[in-house]
Formats: structure tokens, C-alpha cells, sequence
């Protein structure tokens, strides 16, 4: 019988498996890099211990120290988790040769769909359909577009789609290099294309006795860079026919490999004729099981723990679906920007009326369903996150602050259920996908549910464009932010530096101008935009230029009440330092307070190359030193940060003349790397 | 606690006369204030700013806290003068990083800021005011120096403004000089007395004598940059503390000044955590409060209601000299004495109940607000028997000599004696402001005009001469005329006989603004320590 459990994983799949593992009474022993000494998963576990180091390779990915962690903490099991060495064959060999018990499929599994090259044999020879792969030799123009994809990869990374012939070896060479990075391993392969395709999965659970539950299927075909941002189960408008077909497939593959725990068998679903073609099996929990959880009402987490027990599964099969699911994947990024990953401190984070899940199990031995999280009648919200007020978003791991399920008993309910929940959440702190996610939940493609892995290629740029009156709300915001810092500097209490008088608030007796503040905005998809707020508290109101209609009903540190057009409507203010976030029903804001006197800024030389974001230097252009002649747009050095490359390139052409960089090297952002003189 | 009840009626025809006509002069106040904000005029302004140069209000507003109020004294010095409404100069109490300062800025769109005789009475009033409540000074320095036409009236008494400054610092009371531009003769002791001086690159100018005068005197070609240039100062005079790069920059450096000064109010404040209330009437009705003909009388305890928290005011022998309200009460958290004509005229129990009560106040350290409605001391035989002479004598030897902070407001008349009794001018308020329904002198234009006829008609009788009734007649209208307008607020204001003319409606934030300045200084009151009272 386990124990404790030691969950060899960070963030909120870590907490996740905690929570489940509270339920069951499981004591729960976590690990942390020295990034996440402090971190949340480390703060709720009876137990902790150092990875030393930062780097997923010294940390997370490193076999010997979680064995030996484990050992040291006197867990009796591992669960992996997602990610890292969730579905690393020789890990859960060192774990189970540890004595411990792996909390996952059996290795010879995790094996024999590690290499999706070997696990398309394996199911082609099983009858299971699939995209047959273009050998190198033979990809030709009429087979184009192409997929570069790591054998050994996931999540997206390594993938690549090649749209002209010419591009095919630099992609593969990039593929191969970053798959090497992330993977250990730098085996790529290429297949067809699907443009219109959408990403179906079908989740299993197998007892390895025999029993195999097919668990439904989840859609997850809105994906950025073939990382998947919103998924949902069952998956939209299949017929019975290719469900059927999908079901089978999954069930025939989890059988093929002696499948046993959770897994997770992905397709590709054509929007026409065709199809499903196998991709591939994730021998490993998946980021968006709560889908299914929600409509199965299952606990995975806990179906997995009690398989590797020993345990059966009901050979009845699994608790019939009821109603829909839907998750979204809330990231600190800016989709506008390339999806550019954002870092810093989260300040804020609350999802009003969510609370924090295990799926609601409902295991045929209880006699009672457990709904520790609010699946009502009607509907319910879930929250699975890492992160809190504090929480430091780096560029050493995965940027998702937190996913947000919602489940409803139709579809449409459940969809825009997420979508004002993510409206009205509270997200204070580095930039997100938010309002990205927010739109797409309610575009017209996605309601109908026809939709397919191309939503984005298609719809970024309507989505992160600005809504017409947007700049309207956002100067409207920033006069909520002016009012309400206003109102707590007047309220301060009195001490030194806050004497008497500024109760008083910005009166004069001889007013000559108002009272002037500038906050920066960075709306998704625009510029940074000054806004200029000015605006004079008298005995007659607020006056504040260029908002005539404005009244000013009440003013707090904390919120502020405008009449606008005769609508009254509320603003929540949140400050921290510089930094202010106005939350409304017409939409959030962040704006950085700017300095009435600025410090002069340190003259920066013409030509200098600087850092986008704080990350990784991983490699200078070859052969590159000082002195060198350098084109405009040329590439230099190469970035890495968020498990992405960055290219660097000559601002103008000229001679360099400082080069101030080595791979290996961490640099902050607005870091000068290098100078090109004209 | 006895919250004062109030008898006026918003609604009634006599409210609304009396709220018309003030806000009649409101309106012309406002005009008089838009001349000061106005400064050297649009060209001259636009020039200014055409050499990336700010106005002295922008930079003043750029100097303090966001969201903090600033008291400007004085911006109708030089009214009625020929010189522009406001002397050329803001001054003001602000706060500065956390810290109320009294703040100075030359307006170099006057005459490129020189200084005529009302700038220097409004700058050596704004010293005063630092020196006794001990208010950190900044002076923010753009003036050519003294307006030459007006040397005779500037030379002489103007050395007072540089022996300010040194006073102040001796007195432990910092000030900071930013020079934005011609700092120069004279003007170059302002940095020079200065504690701390901040000079703006290219801009500041500070010499003693410019090139065309040193050419004059040596023979020397200056260079005007190396004779007195920010960068000069900064690295080889030593005379610059910091150099800005901009104007901005130099103001932020003032600020970061002012936040290192380590600086500390004697009294942070009323009572830390205390709640302040309103009062329980609207500020608005002050405006329908004081009568068009100051003659007839009102009860200043409207006023006291519309002024104090909560309106609570405990009066004190209410029923002993009731020509006089006198009562404690708190205004803006602080405790406050107040004395307020009720009928006009003080009788000996009236000048004896006063000084009576401000002997307690300087017993309690109570600061004294005194809001003027008077016509003076009685006169007639009654009352000279009665010892009117010394009653008024104790009253004025009280106020003389209370050592407690005094505040003085003119709501309506201030005339002769009854205008030094209730803390006038010359007694030195620490701050006196008027309400434009004011009117002071040595007594009412009428009652001058009546007088001087009746001394005009008894010489004439005297001399056996015959008496011109007409040009009697057109003799008192002229002195009444005469004296009306010079009785005015705006006048005496012009005259720095107050420190402003206010808007009732803004009594209660001035007088708040006040004390919170005040108690930089600690409230002490006099123990014993007053002339000899006749009894």
C-alpha cells in the first residue's frame, strides 16, 4: 500500500497531484529547483527536498536526485506529473528498481511510444490508421506542406511545418538541434500536413489486467505553435461514426503496448473526408485532463494511484459522460507579440467562484460522490494553478500561471461560462494570453464548434487587434487609476511624510492647470501608449479633460465609481509600486505609472544590440568577432528564454565594435549585448 | 460636545441677495487672479516656452506632491499699482516630497522676473511665514534682479531678502535654490545664502557682474559660461551642489533634496488615527451669509458652524459680552480658540472676555482663530467712564502679547481699534486672510466722510465763516468714494495687508492648510507674559 508520494514535477500539476493525494490520505513529498525554493507546490507538501541548481537538466530532469529524494523523504511511490521525466522509460525503471512504487505505465510502455517514429509502426501493425512519414529523400514540392517533428518530442516543441522546399533542411536542422536541447535526443521525422485538421484525443485508463476505459475524447485543436491553449470534452461535433472509430483506435492502441494508467492517444481529425490518423501516445497524465475529469467525474490522479496499486478497474467500464468541459490555458505571454513569454513577479490571481479541483472523483468503491470543487447541478469552475501573489514567472520554466476549467451540462453553456470567468478574473502581474482567450472562447468559429488547428493562423490578428473603443476605455481606466491614487494618497494616514494638509487633496485656491499623470499602457497588438490624465477635484466634481460625461460618484485606494453617459460603473484598482491594474466589466488594463521627473536616461550608444527579454545566450553567429563588417539584419547571437529560440540581429549595418557575450551567459532585458557603429 | 444649530434659510429671498452679490465679487476676484496666472502675457509666455523653458506655476506644480493642495499667499500683490497683478513672483505652501515647504517662483515672463517693490514685499512676507512656522524654503530662481526704474524703493529694503535667507538657515529652517536661469549682482546671493543649491546646465546664470561688466570694470572678455554657468559652478566654484541636465531634472533633484532633509513637524498631526468630520452644513451657505450693507448685523456663529468639525463649538461666557462669540472647537483635527464679532461693537465686557479667553488659550498651547466683524470700540460718555479705553487696552495687550499662533479672517468690517483688538495686520496673525465681502479702516466710509463734514462745519462755524453745503456734499461723497475703495479687499491685499482674498466657501481648507502648517512649529503659549493690564 502507498504511502506517500513524491511528485517528481513543479507548478500546478505538482499541486494537482497533491490535492488528489490529500483525499486519499497520502502524505506528499515535493522537490524544487533553488528557482522554486518558494514556490506553492513546495509550501503545501509534508515534505521538500533541494534540487540544487535551476536548469530542468540539474533539477527536474535529474533521475539520481529524485530517486534518491525519494528515498531520503521516505515517500514509497513517484508520480511524475507532465513534462520532464513523465514519460522517460529509464526513470520509472529507477524508480521502481528503487523499490518504489511508479506511479505510471510500465517502462516497456513508455518505450515503445517514446519514438513516434516506432510507435507508428507499432500501430500501423495493429490496424490503427495513421499519416505514413515522408522519408527524407522522397519529400518533394507536391508534397508539401511538411511537419518537421522530434522523434522523441512533445508538447509542441521540436515541430516545425515546412511550406517550401527550401526551407526543408534548416528546418530539420533546427528541429534537430532543439530537439537535442529539450530531448536529449535529436531524431526528427517528417510527415504530411494537415491544414484543416483538428487535434482530437481520447483518453484511457488500463489496469494492465485486462480492463481498459475509454474515457471520451477531448478536443484540443486550438493551438499556438502546436501548443494547445483551449481544449474541451467530448470533442465538439464528431458523428458516432468517427467517435467510434476514435475509441476503438485508442482501446487497440493501449492494448498494443500492454498499456497500463493513464494515457492519453492523440489524432488528427480532418475537417472533410478522412481520417482519424494516429500522432501519437502520451504514456503520461495530460495537461488538460480536467476535461475529461469534469465530465466523466473521475479523479485520474487517483485512478492512477490506486492502478499502480494493484487495483482493477470496473470492467462495467467508466462513469458515462455528462455534460461539457472546457479548459483554457492561461499563460504569461503576449499573444500579439509573437506570443513573446512574459516574466515576472504574479501579483494577483483569483478567479472569482473558482476554486481548485481533483475532478470530483466518483470511484465505484465510494459510496458517495466527492465534489470537493464546485460542480453544481448547473455548472462549475475549477482552477489548477502554481502560482500565487508572489510567485516569480522566470525564463527557466513553462510560463502557464493557470488553467481554468469550466463545465456546464451543454456546451455553449460551459463556453461562455470560461469566458466571463477569464473576463472577470483578476490577473495582476506579467502580461497574459487572457484577453486572447477571452475572444476566442467567444468567436463565432469556436461557439459553433468548427473549428480546427489552423483557428489561430486565422484569426490572431482579428483577435488581438483593439476593439473599436478601446482606447476610450483604456483612458477611461486611467483616469480610474489616477482617482483612485488620488484618493490614497488623501486618505494616507498622518505621520512623518504624509503631513495634515494632504487631506486636503490637490486643491487650490489660484488653480492654474490640473493635476497631471502619465501611465504607460501595452495593450496587446499595439504600441506602448502614453496616456496623459488631467483632470482637478473641485467643489463642482471632477473635471477631467477629454471626459466631459464623467462624473465621479466615490473614489477609493482600492476602486472607483465613474458615471459615464449616465452608466455607472465600477473600477477596481490594484497598485503595486509603478505598477496599476484596473479591472472593470469593459475589460482590464495594466499601466505603469511614469515618473512626472524622470531620471535622465543613461545615453545608450546607436547600434546596440539589446537583450528583448531577460534569457539565455545559447549561441553566437559563427565565427563572429570584433571588427567584423555586419549587415542589417543580420543575425548575431541567438537568445534562448522560455524554451524558445530568439534571433538578435545587427540594428544597422556597420563594424562591431563591442561584443559583450558567451553562450552560457544569462542577460536581463534591455542587457546591451553588442554594438554595431555605422 | 454641543453641535451649533443654524438659523439661516437657503431658501430665503435674503439668502439668496446676499449669495448673489458675493458671488458677484467672486467672479471679480477671479478676473484679478486670471491677471496673476496670466503673468508677462501670452508673447511672453510663448517665448519662454520657445526657449524650452517652463512658466513659474507649471514648474511650482511639477515641484509638488501629486494630489496635494498649495496655498498661494498674496497673487494679488501690486494690485492697484502700476505693476502686473501677482509681483512676478508665485509663492506658495506646498508639500514637497512628504514635506510642507513654502515655495517661491519667480515669473520671468514679467519683465523677465525682476523684482519691483511689491515682489519684494510679497518675497520678505513669504520669508516671514517660513520663519515662524519654520517651513523649508524653496526658491525656484529666474529674475534679472532689481527693476532698475524701481531701484529706490528695491535697493535699500531688498537686502532684507538675502539676511532672510541665512536667518532661516541659522534658524535650522533648509532652503534650497534651483536656478532656472539669471541669478545674477544681487540675485547671485540667493544660491549664496542658500543651504542647498541646484543649478540647470546651460541655463542657470550666477555672477556678480556680467561680461559687459566685468569689461567695464577690468577689461576682461568673459566668457558668460565660464563667468557663471551651471557647469562652471558645479565643477570649479563649488557654489552648485548639483547639476541638472533640464529643468525636470532639476526639480526632481529639489525633490530628492527635500525627501533627504530628515525633516519632522513639531506636531505631525491631530491625534493619529482620529476621525476628522465636516461640519453639518454645507460650505455653500457661507456665500449667503455676510450682508451686502455691512451695517447690518449677522451672527458669526453661521460662519463657526460652517467652519468647524462636526460644527461643535463649546462657547465660552456665552452670556457675558455677547458682542463677542468666543468658544473652542476643533477645525481640521486641531484645536482651535475662536473669537468673532457678533454685533460689531466691543463694550468693556467684550475687550475683557477677550483677553480673558486668550489668556487661557496660551495656557491650553491653543492656537486662536479670530474672524472679523467689527466696527470698533464703543465710544460715548457711558462707555468712557467705563474704562472703554483700558478694556480695549487689556484686549490689545492680549492679543499683543499671546504667543499662541493666531489666525485672523475678515468676513465683514474691520475698522479702527477693533481691527488691532481682533488681531489685524500689524499684530502679526501668522496668516490673514479676507473674504471679498471685507472692508477695512479706521472706520466706515460713511461714518469718515460724516465725520470729517461735522469737523469741516464746526471749524467753519468756528471761523465764522459760512458753510458750502453743496461742495460739502460732493466733498463727503469724494472721501467716501475714496475710502470705500480703499477699505476693499483687493486693495489692502494688493498692499500685502493680508495674505489673500479667499472664497468663503474655501475658509474651512484654508484655514485646515493653515494650521497643518503652523504645527511644523511647536504651539507654545505665553505663561504669564503679557503687559500690565490696566484693571
Amino acid at each position: 500500500m502507498i504511502t506517500s508520494v513524491l511528485v517528481a514535477n513543479r507548478g500546478e500539476i505538482a499541486r494537482r497531484v497533491f490535492r488528489t493525494c490529500r483525499e486519499l490520505g497520502l502524505a506528499t513529498v515535493a522537490v524544487h529547483s533553488d528557482a522554486d525554493a518558494e514556490a506553492l507546490h513546495v509550501r503545501g507538501a509534508d515534505a521538500a527536498v533541494r534540487l540544487p541548481g535551476t536548469a530542468p537538466a540539474d533539477t527536474y530532469l535529474r533521475r539520481d536526485l529524485l530517486v534518491k529524494a525519494a528515498l531520503d523523504a521516505g515517500a514509497d511511490a513517484v508520480h511524475p506529473g507532465y513534462g520532464f521525466l513523465s514519460e522517460n522509460a529509464d526513470f520509472a525503471r529507477a524508480v521502481i528498481e528503487a523499490g518504489l512504487v511508479w506511479i505510471g505505465p510500465p517502462p516497456e510502455a513508455i518505450e515503445a511510444m517514446a519514438f513516434k517514429t516506432r510507435a507508428k509502426e507499432l500501430m500501423r501493425a495493429a490496424g490503427v490508421p495513421l499519416l505514413e512519414p515522408v522519408p527524407a529523400g522522397e519529400a518533394d514540392a507536391g508534397r508539401l506542406p511538411l511537419l518537421v517533428k522530434a522523434s522523441a518530442g512533445g508538447g509542441g516543441r521540436g515541430m516545425r511545418v515546412v511550406r517550401r522546399l527550401a526551407d526543408l533542411p534548416d528546418e530539420i536542422a533546427a528541429a534537430q538541434s532543439e530537439a537535442a536541447g529539450a530531448f536529449g535526443d535529436g531524431e526528427v521525422f517528417v510527415e504530411p500536413y494537415l491544414e484543416r485538421a483538428r487535434h482530437v484525443e481520447v483518453q484511457v485508463l488500463a489496469d494492465g489486467e485486462g480492463t481498459v476505459w475509454v474515457l471520451g475524447t477531448r478536443d484540443c485543436s486550438l493551438q499556438r505553435r502546436h501548443q494547445k491553449v483551449v481544449e474541451e470534452a467530448p470533442a465538439p461535433g464528431l458523428d458516432e461514426e468517427r467517435t467510434e472509430a476514435l475509441h476503438r483506435a485508442a482501446e487497440e492502441a493501449a492494448r498494443a503496448v500492454g498499456y497500463r494508467s493513464a494515457g492519453t492517444v492523440e489524432f488528427l481529425v480532418p475537417t472533410g473526408d478522412g481520417g482519424p490518423y494516429f500522432l501519437e501516445m502520451n504514456t503520461r497524465l495530460q495537461v488538460e485532463h480536467p476535461v475529461t475529469e469534469c465530465v466523466h467525474r473521475v479523479d485520474l490522479v487517483a485512478e492512477q494511484v490506486r492502478i499502480a496499486e494493484g487495483r482493477s478497474l470496473d470492467a462495467a467500464g467508466p462513469p458515462p459522460a455528462q455534460g461539457h468541459a472546457v479548459e483554457a490555458r492561461l499563460y504569461a505571454e503576449d499573444p500579439a507579440r509573437g506570443w513573446q513569454p512574459q516574466t515576472g513577479e504574479v501579483l494577483h490571481l483569483n478567479v472569482p467562484d473558482a476554486t481548485e479541483g481533483t475532478g470530483g472523483h466518483r470511484h465505484p468503491d465510494a459510496s458517495t460522490p466527492v465534489l470537493p470543487w464546485r460542480v453544481g447541478e448547473h455548472s462549475g469552475l475549477r482552477l489548477d494553478t502554481g502560482v500565487t501573489a508572489g510567485s516569480e514567472i522566470g525564463t527557466a520554466y513553462d510560463p502557464m500561471l493557470a488553467k481554468v476549467i469550466a463545465w456546464a451540462p451543454e456546451r455553449r453553456d460551459a463556453v461562455r461560462l470560461l469566458a466571463d470567468a477569464l473576463a472577470r478574473a483578476r490577473i495582476h502581474g506579467p502580461a497574459t494570453n487572457r484577453e486572447l482567450l477571452v475572444r476566442s472562447l467567444r468567436h463565432p468559429e469556436f461557439t459553433s464548434g468548427a473549428f480546427d488547428t489552423g483557428f489561430y493562423e486565422r484569426h490572431l490578428a482579428s483577435l488581438t487587434e483593439e476593439l473599436v473603443g478601446a482606447r476610450e476605455d483604456r483612458r477611461t481606466a486611467a483616469l480610474a487609476a489616477a482617482l483612485a491614487d488620488a484618493a490614497a494618497r488623501t486618505g494616507a494616514p498622518e505621520g512623518p511624510g504624509r503631513p495634515p494638509a494632504v487631506r486636503i487633496g490637490g486643491w487650490r485656491n489660484v488653480p492654474s492647470q490640473p493635476q497631471v499623470k502619465t501611465y504607460r499602457a501595452e495593450p496587446a497588438g499595439e504600441e506602448p501608449e502614453e496616456v496623459e490624465v488631467r483632470y482637478r477635484l473641485t467643489r463642482q466634481g471632477l473635471l477631467a479633460d477629454a471626459h466631459p460625461a464623467v462624473r465621479l460618484l466615490s473614489a477609493a485606494p482600492d476602486g472607483v465609481c465613474l458615471e459615464l453617459d449616465g452608466v455607472r460603473r465600477e473600477f477596481a484598482v490594484a497598485r503595486y509600486g509603478e505598477r496599476i491594474h484596473v479591472d472593470s466589466a469593459a475589460g482590464s488594463y495594466a499601466f505603469t505609472a511614469l515618473p512626472r521627473l524622470p531620471e535622465p536616461e543613461p545615453e545608450r550608444r546607436p547600434g546596440s544590440l539589446v537583450a528583448p527579454m531577460p534569457g539565455t545566450v545559447v549561441r553566437v553567429a559563427d565565427g563572429l568577432v570584433v571588427g567584423d563588417r555586419v549587415a542589417a539584419g543580420q543575425p548575431l547571437l541567438w537568445l534562448e528564454a522560455m524554451k524558445m529560440e530568439h534571433e538578435v540581429a545587427a540594428p544597422v549595418s556597420g563594424v562591431l565594435t563591442v561584443l559583450d557575450v558567451e553562450p552560457g551567459r544569462q542577460v536581463e532585458m534591455g542587457a546591451v549585448l553588442a554594438v554595431v557603429d555605422e | 460636545m454641543s453641535a451649533l444649530h443654524t438659523r439661516l434659510d437657503p431658501s430665503s429671498e435674503e439668502f439668496a441677495g446676499r449669495r448673489a452679490a458675493m458671488l458677484d465679487r467672486l467672479t471679480e476676484l477671479e478676473t484679478e487672479h486670471a491677471k496673476a496666472l496670466a503673468g508677462g502675457g501670452e508673447k511672453y509666455v510663448e517665448r519662454h516656452r520657445g526657449r524650452g523653458k517652463l512658466p513659474a506655476r507649471e514648474r511650482v506644480e511639477l515641484l509638488l506632491d501629486p494630489d496635494t493642495p498649495f496655498l498661494e499667499l498674496s497673487p494679488l500683490a501690486g494690485w492697484g499699482s502700476d505693476y502686473t497683478v501677482g509681483g512676478s513672483l508665485v509663492a506658495g505652501i506646498g508639500v514637497v516630497a512628504g514635506v510642507e515647504c513654502l515655495v517661491t517662483a519667480n515669473d520671468p515672463t514679467v519683465r523677465g522676473g525682476a523684482s519691483n517693490p511689491w515682489t519684494l514685499r510679497k518675497a520678505l512676507r513669504a520669508n516671514e511665514i517660513a520663519y515662524e512656522n519654520r517651513l523649508p524654503c524653496i526658491s525656484l530662481v529666474e529674475s534679472g534682479g532689481a527693476d532698475l526704474p524701481s531701484q529706490k524703493e528695491v535697493f535699500i529694503p531688498g537686502g532684507a531678502l538675502f539676511r532672510d535667507i541665512t536667518r532661516l538657515s541659522e534658524a535650522g529652517i533648509p532652503t534650497v535654490a534651483v536656478v532656472f536661469g539669471n541669478s545674477t549682482a544681487g540675485g547671485a546671493y540667493i544660491p549664496g545664502m542658500s543651504d542647498h543649491v541646484i543649478m540647470v546646465k546651460e541655463r542657470s546664470k550666477v555672477f556678480l557682474g556680467g561680461p559687459p561688466l566685468v569689461k567695464e570694470a577690468t577689461g576682461e572678455d568673459a566668457d558668460e559660461e565660464e563667468l557663471g554657468g551651471a557647469e562652471m559652478h558645479a565643477t570649479t566654484s563649488g557654489l552648485a551642489d548639483y547639476l541638472a541636465l533640464d529643468e525636470e531634472d532639476a526639480l526632481r533633484t529639489a525633490r530628492r533634496v527635500i525627501a533627504r532633509l530628515n525633516w519632522r513637524k513639531a506636531d505631525e498631526g491631530p491625534r493619529v488615527g482620529a476621525v476628522v468630520r465636516d461640519p453639518l452644513y454645507p460650505e455653500e451657505d457661507l456665500l449667503g451669509v455676510v450682508p451686502e450693507d455691512l451695517k447690518v448685523p449677522f451672527d458669526p456663529r453661521e460662519v463657526i458652524a460652517r467652519l468647524v468639525d462636526a460644527s461643535e463649538f463649546d462657547e465660552f461666557k456665552p452670556r457675558y459680552g455677547p458682542s463677542l462669540v468666543t468658544g473652542w472647537a476643533k477645525l481640521h483635527g486641531y484645536p482651535l480658540g475662536i473669537l468673532a464679532n457678533a454685533q460689531g461693537v466691543l463694550f468693556s465686557e467684550e475687550a475683557q472676555k477677550a483677553a480673558q479667553f486668550i489668556q487661557l488659550a496660551n495656557q491650553r498651547d491653543v492656537p486662536l482663530l479670530f474672524l472679523h466683524n467689527t466696527t470698533g470700540y464703543m465710544v460715548g460718555t457711558e462707555y468712557e467712564q467705563g474704562g472703554i479705553v483700558k478694556h480695549g487696552s487689556m484686549m490689545i495687550n492680549a492679543v499683543s502679547n499671546s504667543k499662541v499662533p493666531h489666525l485672523s479672517v475678515l468676513v465683514g468690517a474691520s475698522y479702527g481699534a477693533g481691527h488691532y483688538g481682533m488681531c489685524g495686520r500689524a499684530y502679526n496673525p501668522r496668516f490673514l486672510f479676507a473674504w471679498p465681502s471685507a472692508k477695512s479702516a479706521v472706520m466706515g466710509p460713511q461714518q469718515l466722510a460724516g465725520v470729517l463734514s461735522r469737523v469741516m462745519r464746526q471749524s467753519a462755524a468756528a471761523k465764522g465763516r459760512p458753510f458750502d453745503e453743496e461742495a460739502d456734499a460732493g466733498l463727503r461723497a469724494m472721501v467716501e468714494e475714496q475710502v470705500e475703495s480703499e477699505s476693499l479687499p483687493m486693495f489692502l491685499s494688493g498692499r500685502l495687508y493680508d495674505d489673500g482674498v479667499i472664497d468663503p466657501r474655501d475658509t474651512r481648507t484654508v484655514l485646515g492648510l493653515c494650521l497643518s502648517a503652523i504645527h511644523t512649529a511647536p504651539v507654545q503659549g505665553a505663561r504669564g507674559g503679557f503687559g500690565i493690564f490696566r484693571m
